[in-house]
């Protein structure tokens, strides 16, 4: 069998349907249920049986169309500070507001990104998200909460 | 009949209300191209303002709300491939290819003309045979749901490229246990959570569909930076197109509509089924029946593969009227909401409306299609400016497609959690992006989950364990041996091309 890598995550779906199926049958029922044609845990089950089923096959049958990836090309580095920048984007909105963090996390992302147009930085994220923000809660009348607003008196 | 239509136009065609249905497209467009507010979102917004109206004007604003969000879902699955309502998510598979090819404008008119002409399509079919209709959709029971499932999952090797088969089931089983989360339906018991709070009522659609589709599109596009066959893309992406369409792609479109509007417009039919389930089977169904060559330009811009879906949701959109309007059965969740306006107007839709007051039967199903009109008037001479949110850089593009992404789940939950799900979920699917595992099967198993465990539930309760359902009816039997056909056309496809 030739290892690649699709063989590899067809190996990691097998282990994942396996603990999936375990937790399916470790899901707890009423009494009365447990032996009815059908309880909460029946669907997931047949669920687990068909990820092992497919993912099974995927693993033992030959694959002729291989997947090659130039991992040399790929841009790892940015990928992954947008990635990060988003997390924490994430870790804060609640916090510090959406005013605030929206417009930091457009800001900062621009420039990893390799934006240098400080200008139209500014513009496409402060202005941009004030603008998003009261077309929301201004106007559609859609809840955004902002400690951070409402500690400067903006928000209400 | 006549009568009822001719009394329909009346109402509609005041100077009000045509300045109304106008009101709401424009806003309906606005609101759905924003990821995570859709057509129900946008109809539920509306709904306070309307009361200020009488009951004809009320639903004609509505009505091109609906129309106009729909129509905006579109847009942005076609432009960021970034679809807000799982009706879009087809869209998607052929618009935004068609987008990234520098023919932004046309994708656009592409589907603004397949709407219309679904739209069109299935309110003709809507007029003569609504009543019978409801009979009809009244005799699905479960087992036949149930069928229907399989079959819409089925349709999935109709997405799968030679030898991707069994990626795609792997896709289809993962989308399937992902819904499986949260609170059993029917007894409440927690499933999958691992006492956290946040999975309690399961995983959102629109988390799944922005991580998957927008998020992970987005992480590839930067991933795939310095590739030399992205750069060739990113410099296509500053040629907008024309809008127009040529002969050869209205030949193909003249093709596809009827058949994918009967389709739209039988599913929408069906209480619960709707435009998802439509749509992708009206392009799993067109994929099939086109030649050979046009087959392999699906899920690369083809203008079949754009059209059909297209014409199927809206076709839908106007057949989920019919349980709603004779049987008082909403058959999608905007029709819900339609319906909870119309009680709240004092119209009790049901069996006896269409024959007690036919005059708000017909002024509905008017002002539905005259909403699609204007949409059509408003929305074309707009699309070469809607088509150059494309032309925005890529360094201002990507940040704005996440930051569209996590707006959309934050107003949704207000919940971190659910924005870390979606960036894990997002990071997973670039990755299985990477070596061609496909996300729409992952999707439509997502959409159906909840439904086709509720069927196989009462199936087999009703059957006491029996897996007798599955052929004791005639029309589960023979949606059952469709979907057979259709696989073993399939494998046969396969080998007889080795």
């Amino acid at each position: 069998m030739n290892i690649n890598t699709t063989k590899i995550i067809s190996l990691l779906f097998f282990i994942f349907s396996a603990f999936y199926l375990y937790t399916a049958y470790q899901i707890q029922v009423f009494a009365f249920d447990e032996n009815a044609p059908f309880n909460a845990r029946t669907f997931p089950i047949y669920l687990g049986y068909a990820g092992l089923f497919f993912s099974g096959l995927k693993l033992i049958l030959p694959d002729p169309n291989t997947i090659k990836v130039d991992h040399k090309n790929l841009e790892y580095k940015k990928t992954g500070i947008l990635i990060l920048i988003a997390i924490i984007y994430g870790a804060t909105i609640l916090k510090v507001g959406y005013f605030l963090t929206t417009s930091l996390f457009l800001f900062a992302s621009y420039y990893f990104l390799g934006e240098r147009r400080w200008i139209l930085m500014f513009l496409l994220s402060f202005p941009f998200v004030a603008a998003f923000m009261y077309l929301l809660h201004g106007i559609l009348d859609i809840y955004l909460r902002d400690p951070f607003l409402k500690s400067i008196g903006v928000m209400g | 009949m006549i009568e009822g239509i001719l009394i329909g136009l009346t109402t509609a065609l005041t100077i009000q209300n045509i300045l109304m249905v106008m009101v709401g497209c424009f806003f309906g467009t606005i609101i759905g191209m924003l990821p995570g507010l859709g057509p129900m979102t946008a109809i539920a917004l509306m709904i306070p303002i309307t009361y200020g109206f009488d009951p004809a004007t009320g639903l004609i604003l509505m009505a091109g709300v609906y129309y106009g969000a729909v129509f905006g879902g579109s847009t942005s699955s076609i432009l960021l491939n970034a679809p807000g309502v799982p009706g879009t998510v087809a869209t998607s598979f052929d618009g935004y290819p068609m987008a990234q090819q520098g023919k932004a404008g046309k994708a656009l008119a592409i589907a603004a003309w397949s709407s219309f002409a679904g739209g069109t399509l299935s309110a003709i079919y809507l007029l003569f045979m609504a009543p019978s209709l409801s009979k009809v959709s009244l005799s699905f029971r479960s087992p036949d749901y149930f069928a229907l499932m399989i079959l819409g999952l089925t349709a999935i090797a109709a997405f799968s490229s030679k030898g991707q088969f069994l990626k795609a089931m792997m896709m289809v089983v993962l989308g399937l246990m992902l819904a499986s989360v949260g609170q059993d339906s029917l007894s409440d018991i927690t499933r999958f959570t691992f006492d956290n709070m946040n999975l309690t009522d399961g995983i959102s659609f629109v988390l799944v569909v922005m991580a998957t589709f927008a998020m992970s599109e987005a992480l590839t596009i930067i991933l795939k930076r310095n590739d030399p066959t992205s750069a060739a893309k990113q410099v296509s992406l500053t040629e907008l197109g024309s809008i127009k369409i040529n002969k050869e792609e209205r030949t193909k479109m003249y093709k596809t509509i009827p058949r994918s509007s009967i389709i739209g417009f039988l599913i929408g039919v069906l209480p619960g089924a709707g435009a998802t389930i439509a749509s992708f089977l009206a392009y799993g169904m067109e994929r099939n029946v086109v030649s050979d060559e046009e087959k392999e330009k699906f899920g690369k811009g083809s203008v079949n593969g754009l059209s059909a879906p297209e014409t199927a949701n809206n076709a839908a959109c106007s057949g989920s009227f019919v349980p709603m309007l004779t049987l008082g059965i909403p058959g999608s969740g905007t029709t819900a909401v339609m319906l909870g306006a119309l009680l709240g107007f004092g119209v009790q839709p049901g069996p006896r409306l269409y024959m007690t007051n036919p005059e708000i039967f017909w002024s509905i199903i008017m002002s539905m299609y005259i909403g699609m009109v204007i949409l059509l008037i408003l929305n074309l001479p707009l699309i070469p400016y809607i088509a150059r949110i494309l032309a925005v850089p890529k360094n201002y593009l990507i940040p704005l497609i996440l930051f569209f992404s996590v707006t959309g789940i934050y107003v949704m939950s207000f919940n971190n959690f659910d924005i870390y799900l979606m960036i894990g979920i997002a990071v997973v699917a670039t990755f299985l992006r990477l070596y061609d595992f496909p996300m729409p099967p992952l999707i439509l198993a997502f959409v159906l989950g909840g439904l086709m465990e509720e069927n196989l539930r009462r199936s087999l309760l009703l059957s006491n364990g029996s897996w007798e359902f599955l052929w004791d009816r005639t029309l589960t039997a023979c949606i059952l041996a469709t979907t057979m056909i259709i696989v073993l056309w399939h494998i046969y496809k396969t080998f007889s091309k080795k």
